[in-house]
């Protein structure tokens, strides 16, 4: 017994020891995931940003097909590094709904004018409300939500052309 | 400690600076109801800021947490229970998004340990004690 | 060419350090006895050599010279002195040096001063000294140089970080490093001890003063840095339960534990074990403090300039003492007999129920800092631990630590009566009556815990100079001195912390020009808004006049800062200090057209929590002069007697 008490401040060093090693070997993942994925998208409704009469809303979401969300804004400097990727889900026929955190019409209109429009619709998002209610973290951010609304994937951060491929295939699977 | 303010204030630094919108009034201003004020402020102090990561969202710049704080705010004045708004935030970002471990669960150990080396210490310490039977 | 010389030294001076290893461990055989004085000299060329290479970095950024790459990358040429001078540990390779500089300055110390201690045991202390300066050498060395050269040598440097040009970096690390390496001087004392199996009062008595002051900076940095976080942050927070701040608690609650158990070593010769874990516990902390800092694998919050590799070096380093000397511990701890056993009632009880807690507010402080890492890396699950768990779980053993620090002091060595020790607690439990009486009939509403704070910091500040009663206080030593004051101190923080959770008035107003708010006893009116430029910022300085009764009014300026390369916004909060508080304003940047945004408080009594902390490290102050004074003179004495015997 006293053996084993004499070795514990040892073992429990070796367990410490063993944290940090991971610590260092797996940088620490800094994302902070959403907690939607395999959940039905919340109930929202956002004016449209560029065209009243196009809101955005949680019906506009499921209507049978599997589309993409994405949530970015045109003072977000790295949105512009993904308008490439998304103009090219557009050309491959994949519906983009917009959420547009703390923007205004004229900022975003000379960003799409600059960048291409691939948004089928934007909402405004004007005090993030929406933004929480899907789990996001910041700009930009993408799900893949299938044809009844649930929600099927998220990316995190800028969409570059690799990550493409990526995403049209959860698209299929979302079918 | 200097690095870490420097990283707390450094995140202040967004890259990314949103321009003046339409925001909630309460995302920097109290609700005139005290005891509710109380108690959003005693929810805010538990929510961790999910763009700078190291601070409560009461302690943090930016726009999101501004945000938050501002739809917390308006959510209890509207007559919701403090816990009913961290569960729904936990479930929006996960456990990680409250800085009040959950009791029972993963953070099991957090409340156990302790004890354990309470129970262990008591007994080490013991045993320096004369017994009292003499 | 300094720069090089800088660096030769720092080469010698690792060789000093190989040296002084080889020949104290040489030194302990039986064969090379004669070795033994030999360390001593060795391990004061190894401060010599430590400091002159020091020096040359602090010559070498005085004069901006920037062809060295540190220079380079951290300083800039239009700076202030201060800042230069400062920023030389202002960064990682830098603080590194000032590390090992401190840890060379210890060693010789112990080399010069230290004359109570067996030969042999202080042998093996300066060959422990000496391993592990040695490891931070080769650290410096081969993955931090500070001395690299660039080439060609840019115009002009990148500049310290503006945030960093605060006199708090002159003072702030410098002050944790000592406390830190500082611990590592009673790492080498209970090493050294392990090895001989010489543990006892003598050893008690040579290691306490190190203690002491290692623990005396760690108070006063921690201190410090809270005081920093407080005004630079503008949220009217001081203290984050960040893993940082908690990176710095961890050594302070091993030391303070230590500082206890060496007391009953010291006196009663009891607690040998315990001691001699805790000092590889607090050195241990000291450790792992420093790598979580420097690896970055906690939180986003430290991801700038991390390197896994140095993080890699250090948690080697690490591995090495800490997992060498706690073997060490448990193959040769068998052969240490605890000690004299003791009633549960007596001086030395209430000290090992210090240290119970004590210990247990450590093991909280390091679960609740390091189990979001563990349960990342074992299950994926990420969680966060924050003030919630800390108060609920470190706030009430405090509460009950504090109790037990009323009632301790209070008792004699050996045995007590439970009935006589509550006797003297008669007038400190009056007192905490009496606080409790007073707040309920005039504080309002306040938190279970702030109140039980307050109520409990009353009493224990009456019982801390309880000691001090019927006492002729001219004769009264100075250590006694020492510990009340500290105890004192602990009280004054506590109520400090306390006060300002139940009493702190907060509010968020937009303000329009000209428009007054009522905060605490003040009423603050916005008199104007301008422009500042400023040297790399541009600030929205407010003007505001505050109103007190019939007191004069007068002016504070709180700004908000945008910098702008990098793009950063700070608060520039406007403190102005009152006997019973702080008013605590900060403006910030426009969101919308109702007006400034500006945050309002009124802290009352919050400057205690600091005031706390000085006391403390005052106290601590009192205690190490009181102790090496009284050591000097047994010494004295005992040489006097040798004289008159011949």
């Amino acid at each position: 017994m006293r053996r084993v008490l004499l070795w514990a401040p040892f073992v429990f060093f070796a367990s410490l020891f063993a944290v940090f090693a991971s610590g260092l070997l797996n940088p620490v993942d800094r994302s902070v995931p959403s907690g939607l994925v395999g959940r039905s998208v919340p109930a929202f409704e956002l004016p449209g940003m560029l065209d009243p009469a196009q809101p955005v809303s949680a019906a506009s979401l499921a209507t049978g097909k599997p589309k993409i969300l994405n949530v970015f804004a045109s003072w977000c400097v790295p949105c512009v590094q993904e308008a490439p990727a998304l103009m090219q889900l557009q050309s491959r026929d994949v519906e983009i709904i917009g959420i547009a955190i703390h923007d205004r019409p004229d900022a975003l209109r000379k960003f799409l004018s600059e960048n291409g429009n691939p948004y089928a619709a934007i909402g405004d998002d004007a005090n993030s409300r929406t933004q929480i209610a899907f789990g996001s973290a910041g700009v930009p951010e993408t799900f893949v939500v299938d044809g009844k609304g649930v929600v099927r994937y998220q990316h995190i951060g800028i969409v570059k052309p690799n990550d493409v491929a990526i995403i049209m295939a959860k698209l299929k699977e979302a079918q | 400690m200097i690095r870490n303010l420097l990283a707390l204030l450094l995140m202040f630094s967004p890259l990314l600076v949103a321009p003046v919108t339409a925001q909630s009034v309460y995302n920097d201003r109290q609700l005139p109801d005290p005891e509710q004020e109380r108690q959003a402020m005693a929810l805010m102090e538990t929510i961790r800021c999910v763009v700078c990561q190291g601070q409560a969202i009461t302690g943090s710049n930016a726009d999101l947490a501004a945000d938050m704080r501002g739809m917390i705010r308006e959510r209890i004045a509207a007559g919701e229970k403090p816990e009913d708004i961290r569960a729904w935030l936990i479930q929006n970002y996960g456990e990680w998004v409250s800085f009040k471990p959950e009791m029972g669960g993963s953070s099991t150990p957090l409340w156990i340990i302790p004890l354990f080396a309470l129970a262990l210490g008591a007994f080490l310490a013991r045993g320096r004690f004369k017994r009292k039977a003499r | 060419m300094i720069a090089e010389a800088g660096h030769a030294a720092l080469w010698f001076a690792g060789a000093m350090a190989l040296l002084q290893f080889a020949l104290g461990a040489l030194g302990l055989t039986d064969r090379y006895q004669s070795l033994r004085g030999s360390a001593a000299p060795v391990a004061v060329v190894q401060m010599v050599l430590t400091c002159l290479s020091f020096l040359c970095l602090i010559i070498v950024f005085m004069r901006s010279d920037m062809s060295v790459l540190l220079v380079a990358t951290n300083s800039h040429s239009d700076k202030p002195w201060l800042y230069k001078f400062a920023g030389t540990w202002g960064n990682h390779e830098g603080s590194m040096l000032l590390w090992v500089t401190i840890l060379a300055i210890g060693g010789a110390t112990v080399a010069l001063f230290e004359r109570a201690l067996d030969v042999r045991t202080k042998t093996a202390t300066l060959a422990a000294q000496g391993a592990i300066a040695l490891g931070f050498y080769a650290f410096l060395l081969f993955s931090s140089n500070p001395f690299a050269r660039i080439d060609p040598a840019p115009a002009n440097g990148q500049g310290l970080n503006p945030l960093l040009q605060d006199p708090g970096l002159a003072f702030h690390p410098p002050t944790l490093y000592m406390g830190y390496v500082g611990m590592s001087v009673a790492f080498s004392f209970a090493v050294g001890a392990l090895v001989t199996r010489d543990v006892g009062p003598t050893f008690a008595r040579a290691m306490r003063p190190w203690i002491l002051g290692a623990w005396i900076f760690l108070t006063i940095g921690i201190t410090a840095g809270s005081y920093w976080a407080y005004y630079e942050l503008g949220w009217g927070g001081w203290w984050f339960w960040d893993p940082v701040e908690n990176a710095s608690l961890m050594p302070w609650l091993a030391a303070t534990a230590l500082l206890h158990s060496v007391t009953v070593l010291a006196t009663r010769d009891s607690l040998r074990a315990w001691t001699i874990m805790l000092s590889v516990v607090a050195f241990s902390m000291s450790m792992i403090g420093t790598f979580l800092v420097r690896s970055g694998i906690l939180t986003s919050v430290h991801s700038f300039a991390v390197d896994p590799r140095r993080g890699g070096f250090i948690l080697m380093l690490l591995a090495l003492y800490i997992g060498g000397a706690l073997a060490l511990f448990a193959l040769r701890i068998n052969t240490v007999r605890e000690g004299n056993r003791f009633e549960a009632i007596s001086r030395e009880g209430s000290l090992v129920f210090n240290n119970l807690l004590l210990s247990i507010i450590l093991v909280i402080v390091l679960i609740g800092t390091l189990y979001p890492l563990a349960l990342e890396a074992t299950t994926g699950t990420k969680i966060s631990v924050g003030a919630p768990y800390f108060n609920s779980t470190a706030g009430p053993v405090t509460l009950v630590l504090l109790i037990g620090m009323a009632a301790g002091p209070l008792m004699r060595w050996r045995f007590d009566q439970a009935k006589k020790v509550a006797e003297r607690l008669a007038l400190p439990a009056l007192a905490l009556a009496l606080a409790a009486l007073l707040l309920a009939a005039f504080a309002g509403p306040i938190g279970i815990l702030p109140l039980l704070g307050l109520v409990v910091a009353a009493g224990v500040a009456a019982a801390s100079i309880a000691p001090l009663w019927k006492r002729n206080l001219r004769r009264t030593p100075l250590f006694t001195w020492g510990m009340v004051i500290a105890h004192l101190g602990c009280a004054v923080s506590m109520a400090g912390m306390a006060a300002d959770s139940a009493f702190t008035k907060e509010a968020l107003v937009a303000m329009q020009i000209g428009q007054t708010q009522q905060i605490g006893p003040y009423s603050v009116t916005l008199n104007k808004v301008t422009e500042e430029p400023g040297p790399n910022w541009s600030a929205l300085d407010a003007e505001m006049i505050v109103r007190k009764g019939d007191d004069a009014p007068f002016t504070v300026h709180p700004q908000s800062r945008t910098f702008t390369d990098p793009p950063m916004e700070t608060n520039e909060s406007a403190i102005t200090t009152a006997w019973n508080g702080q008013l605590y304003l900060v403006i910030g940047i426009p969101k919308d057209n109702a007006g400034f945004p500006v945050r309002f408080y009124w802290k009352p009594f919050v400057t205690l929590i600091w005031i706390g902390g000085i006391f403390i490290a005052l106290g601590g102050l009192l205690s190490l002069f009181g102790r090496v004074n009284r050591d000097l003179f047994s010494i004295r004495r005992l040489f006097g007697k040798k004289v008159a015997a011949s």
